[in-house]
């Protein structure tokens, strides 16, 4: 048994120690919002936050996870910035096929919660292992420059 | 093009694409010949697509009706109207879409209304320009224009006749406005909800009357949100991959890394022995490790030791497979369009002071790569039957395919439609490729309902590619800088062939989809001459977002800048003097031209260039602005698309698209290719097959025609112009054409 923390809850899981967190969430705790894109960390759909950093969970072995880790995923992101993040994709339509932006929420969260007015090279620099295939980069950008004026405010 | 064939496919029955093995028995053959082809629907062939319609003026009484409201639209007594969608959304926002066109109908509340995916019923829900149930083309706007409409109307018409009644007042004495019905000389209201009962049970209508569109209050309307904004934005939204049914298990396949290769021999031991493994089953399309969970089966897979026939497989390279298109190049292909004679243009052109120019156009197999790997659930019914979970985009293709594997009737196979992470065109296969290996694996392990999980590798080296493609051409201005002759050779696979679009689509030895965009050019010239060679090979390919638009819209505008620039013309210019015959071309062209300050002078080391195209009965035109630095590096700064799609429903949701297609188009023109050695593709996942991210996308600044005509589709043609417009800019400062795609290829990119 392993145990870890998600959203603020210990939960057990009898599961090998490599196997990825992304699996974890997925198959065995049922917390489907967090995607699986690439396997390999190259596009960032699976992004969550491992003590408050973004990180890539396809490639995080849950066995590495120490006993204190506090993982936060979509279900479970709160506070200022992941709420003007939320607030912002909405009130813009950021979303296509949607299936890659619980990552990038989660690394904008990540991002805002850091910096609250970046520049389009701090974007780029902190989206850009964020794929997304319809290419809604532009409405991503604006989100996160509306959701940092939000935070600013 | 891609309408007329499907429905005629249907026609003729999908049994004789089932090239995946098992499925070529004896029987193929007309099992599916309960397709309904839709006798009663409205029949729209490929080129005379959208006026057969016209003549039906939007605000007139239209009938008898048969807008069946309920198939469409469900109104609950507790409010909410639930318009049910007979297309899949893979992101193009469709389910908004028809939902909006039935509120302005209906009069809802846009608040009160709700999106779900209808079930699966060709009869039902077929696409009328298909004849099945599917979406693609850029179709699903477009047919569902009229119906939707009907079915709003009428449901409004019933909520009339139930408070009407109730109140003991004329009909024409009740009004609508945002989901409630009113009496004003009793001052009496009701919502939608309050009336629900009553009007499920009054008659539909035969007559129903529509709304002028200046009356709009959604149509049209940029202040509309999606409808899935907010499930896809706190990770509730269910896609295919998040299904999870009690018991259910994990399969991978293990498929041949040479397209055509077939197992020869399964040492599975190994994989038995991972932990969580659970059985692992021989099929004609590959070895199945099913497993507990999504990282045990791929681990199981991993253990696998697999032994392939490569005796009918695909053993070359793609420059191998380049260098054999160039030789056929060299000889006449099959004649897609002729018209005068281009030789004698040509010397004429030459020896009267007029210009030719001349090149080779290559353009590499491309992935579609959804973000949402390819996946499905199929849970066996003690009928005989299944349910299938999935991102179905011909669902009506899905049902008999996998009735033909389980022995049953089609309408025992239920297809419950989820999002879809993306497509592309992926999904939309004419033997339901990954759906139908789900459904061949369930067969095997009937004990649990199974997911059939791709991983990205399988879905980069899995084929379905973009076709790879050589286009030859040869062109010609003559001294007054007109344009009068256009020669052009296609070489490249037909992703019909060998399928029952064959006998439709492949006519005289040329498939239309290979040269769509080519042989109908826009632009005027007096003599013409389009031919094609179509390459066999076991690479499997496919439609990819825009299908042939990609290719030949991208050749055709490169060469028109270069012929602009030998003719000493403007390029906006020069296209607008071949297009007087195509105003909505000429519309777009000049929008875009405006909006983007052409013939504005460009600072050292950046330019802008431009290129326009129909598609799909839209019309697009892209003006790109591009940096290129002192290295020679290309970076696409900014893009103004301007479109003509006809009336338009969501504005917000076309800008979307254009915004995607933009990205979409310049994404793979910058890195995009698929390659093979021997046979095995190179790529395998996106550290490879290089995707778009954020550093790279321009800013997207869109236009839209304000447009009367009947609406068409926005999915697909925002794709063909983006790229040439950036080539054509790069052009600008280098005079370099840009021939051969991906950009990465020419050094302009890294």
């Amino acid at each position: 048994m392993i145990s870890i923390n998600v959203n603020g809850e210990n939960r057990q899981v009898d599961v090998p120690e490599d196997m990825p967190l992304l699996w974890v969430l997925r198959d065995e705790l049922n917390m489907t919002g967090t995607k699986f894109g690439c396997g390999v960390a190259q596009c960032g759909a699976c992004t969550v936050h491992v003590d408050g950093t973004s990180t890539r969970a396809c490639q995080t072995p849950v066995g590495m996870l120490g006993p204190d880790s506090k993982v936060t995923t979509i279900e479970g992101v709160k506070g200022k910035a992941a709420q003007a993040v939320q607030a912002a994709w909405q009130k813009l339509d950021v979303v296509q096929c949607g299936y890659c932006q619980s990552g990038q929420i989660m690394s904008a969260v990540a991002l805002l919660t850091d910096n609250q007015n970046p520049t389009d090279q701090d974007i780029d620099a902190a989206m850009d292992g964020n794929v997304c295939r319809c290419a809604t980069y532009v409405r991503i950008r604006a989100a996160i420059k509306d959701a940092a004026q939000t935070m600013r405010a | 093009m891609l309408h007329h064939l499907i429905r005629q496919a249907a026609r003729n029955g999908f049994a004789a694409d089932l090239s995946l093995a098992p499925l070529s028995a004896p029987s193929r053959r007309g099992f599916l010949k309960a397709i309904g082809a839709g006798a009663g629907a409205l029949v729209i062939g490929a080129h005379v697509p959208l006026p057969a319609l016209a003549a039906e003026a939007a605000a007139k009484t239209v009938g008898p009706a048969d807008p069946r409201p309920q198939l469409f639209v469900i109104v609950a007594p507790d409010n909410t109207v639930t318009v049910l969608a007979k297309h899949l959304d893979k992101g193009q926002g469709i389910v908004t879409g028809l939902a909006t066109i039935v509120a302005e109908e209906l009069d809802a509340d846009w608040a009160q209304v709700r999106g779900a995916f209808a079930p699966a019923d060709n009869k039902l829900y077929a696409n009328h320009f298909f004849g099945i149930q599917g979406t693609g083309g850029s179709t699903a706007i477009a047919n569902s224009w009229d119906e939707l409409r009907m079915a709003g109307a009428a449901a409004r018409a019933m909520l009339v006749a139930a408070a009407a009644a109730r109140w003991n007042v004329p009909a024409g004495e009740v009004t609508v406005s945002k989901g409630v019905v009113r009496h004003a000389a009793s001052n009496r209201s009701l919502t939608f909800g309050e009336l629900a009962e009553e009007a499920a049970k009054l008659p539909v209508p035969q007559q129903v009357k529509l709304k002028d569109p200046k009356d709009y209050v959604l149509i049209g309307k940029p202040d509309l949100h999606r409808l899935d904004h907010i499930s896809k934005t706190n990770g509730t939204a269910i896609f295919a991959m998040d299904i999870r049914r009690p018991d259910q298990v994990t399969a991978v396949l293990a498929r041949s890394p040479r397209f055509g290769g077939t197992v020869k021999s399964v040492d599975d031991a190994a994989a038995r022995k991972v932990p969580g493994v659970i059985e692992v089953v021989n099929l004609p399309v590959g070895v199945a490790v099913i497993a507990k969970n999504t990282w045990a089966a791929m681990k199981g897979r991993e253990a696998l030791t697999v032994t392939w026939d490569d005796a009918k497989a695909e053993m070359r390279g793609t420059d191998a497979m380049l260098a054999d298109y160039r030789k056929l190049a060299d000889q006449p292909g099959a004649v897609a369009a002729g018209k005068g004679d281009a030789d004698k243009a040509f010397a004429e052109a030459a020896a009267k002071g007029g210009h030719v120019v001349e090149g080779d156009f290559v353009f590499p197999y491309l992935a579609h790569a959804p973000m949402e790997p390819l996946n499905a659930v199929v849970a066996l019914t003690p009928e005989g039957g299944c349910t299938i979970w999935a991102g179905s985009q011909f669902q009506g293709v899905e049902q008999m395919v996998a009735a033909h594997i389980l022995g049953c009737k089609p309408e025992q196979v239920k297809i419950e439609t989820q999002w879809a992470g993306g497509s592309f065109g992926r999904r939309a296969t004419t033997n339901a490729d990954y759906i139908a290996e789900a459904v061949m694996i369930a067969k095997a392990y009937p004990k649990a309902p199974v997911h059939l999980v791709w991983t990205r590798e399988d879905d980069i080296k899995g084929g379905r590619y973009r076709p790879l493609f050589l286009h030859r051409i040869k062109a010609a201005v003559d001294a007054k800088g007109a344009l009068v002759a256009w020669k052009q050779r296609i070489v490249g696979q037909s992703f019909m062939a060998g399928t029952p679009f064959e006998a439709v689509m492949v006519k005289n030895g040329v498939d239309a989809t290979m040269v769509e965009g080519a042989s109908d050019m826009a632009y005027a010239v007096p003599n013409l001459a389009v031919d094609a060679h179509t390459v066999a090979s076991p690479v499997t390919t496919l439609w990819w977002r825009s299908v042939g638009h990609t290719h030949t819209a991208y050749s055709k505008e490169v060469m028109i800048d270069r012929l602009a620039k030998a003719a000493g013309k403007d390029p906006v210019a020069f296209r607008l003097e071949m297009l007087k015959d195509h105003p909505r071309l000429a519309g777009v062209l000049k929008l875009a031209a405006e909006k983007a300050g052409w013939g504005q002078p460009m600072p050292q080391g950046k330019g802008r260039g431009v290129a326009v195209h129909e598609s799909f009965n839209t019309y697009v035109a892209h003006v790109a602005d591009v940096t290129v630095d002192a290295k020679g590096q290309v970076k696409v700064d900014r893009v103004v698309v301007a479109i003509d799609c006809g009336q338009v429903i969501n504005p917000d949701i076309v800008k979307a698209q254009m915004e995607g297609g933009t990205g979409w188009g310049i994404g793979h023109a910058l890195r995009g290719e698929i390659t093979m050695t021997d046979g095995v593709v190179d790529q395998a996942n996106f550290d490879s097959y290089l995707p778009m991210r954020m550093s790279d996308m321009p800013a997207v600044e869109v236009h839209i025609v304000p447009s009367g005509e009947r609406p068409t589709g926005a999915g697909e043609p925002g794709v063909p112009t983006a790229a040439p417009a950036v080539a054509n800019a790069v052009f600008s400062v280098t005079g370099q054409p840009q021939q051969t795609l991906p950009f990465s290829r020419g050094g302009i990119v890294s």
